[in-house]
């Protein structure tokens, strides 16, 4: 379906500059989700969005070089430890699932480690849409890979 | 809370929609899809709800839009019903 690249060089300088920027604001969703509004979530889909429209205006094949479809497996899978990590190892120390008081980082102040409980959750989140949405657009597209 | 607001937005949110289902170029009724979920998210976000109209904008008007457009082009481009 989209083989070569799009042949007009006014979508393709205005895609370029822009993907930097949704990749700067979607970062900033995701470190800033729990002071506003936002999150992991989000930030993960704004990822996507990037890759996408990189994908859109490059053609596949530019495009799997630059981002392969198994770098987005390994980052889903990537999302998927750090979440499910950062809600069994508080069971192993004492508390409950996704009890963040009770993670292992004796270093820092009670409160202050719920708060970093939070910001490690919404990073696994973020990472597991980023990677799941490229591989059904990458898999919807159909080609090999 | 401004009730003209709400009225229009609704009224404006029930005329995509029933456009959306009407139309038999599914190109058009997917671009008609995207505003709604557009209005929607304007809708969430003007009764306070901002992260769900958030997640409405990026999810809705945006990841949505250009999955089905994929799908589209792997099909047929007009509905026979």
């Amino acid at each position: 379906m989209i083989k070569q690249h799009y042949q007009s060089i006014i979508v393709q300088t205005i895609c370029s500059l822009l993907i930097p920027f949704i990749q700067l604001f979607a970062l900033y969703v995701i470190f800033h989700g729990h002071y506003g509004p936002g999150g992991g979530f989000q930030g993960g889909v704004l990822l996507a969005v990037s890759i996408i429209l990189q994908r859109l205006y490059l053609g596949i094949k530019i495009s799997h070089q630059k981002f392969s479809p198994r770098l987005a497996m390994a980052f889903a899978a990537v999302g998927l430890l750090i979440y499910g990590l950062a809600g069994i190892i508080p069971m192993i120390f004492g508390g409950s699932f996704l009890d963040y008081g009770n993670l292992p980082l004796f270093w820092v102040h009670d409160a202050e480690r719920r708060a970093l409980g939070i910001l490690i959750v919404e990073i696994g989140i973020g990472l597991g849409v980023f990677g799941t949405l490229v591989l059904i657009f990458d898999n919807l597209v159909g080609e090999r890979w | 809370m401004v009730w003209q607001l709400d009225f229009w937005l609704l009224v404006i949110l029930i005329v995509t929609a029933v456009i959306a289902l009407s139309l038999k170029d599914l190109l058009a009724a997917v671009a008609a899809l995207s505003a709604y979920s557009f209005f929607v998210a304007l809708l969430f976000s003007q009764m306070g709800a901002i992260d769900v109209a958030f997640v409405e904008a990026t999810l809705g008007a945006g990841i949505s839009g250009v999955l089905f457009i994929v799908a589209l082009f792997l099909t047929r481009r007009r509905s026979e019903d």
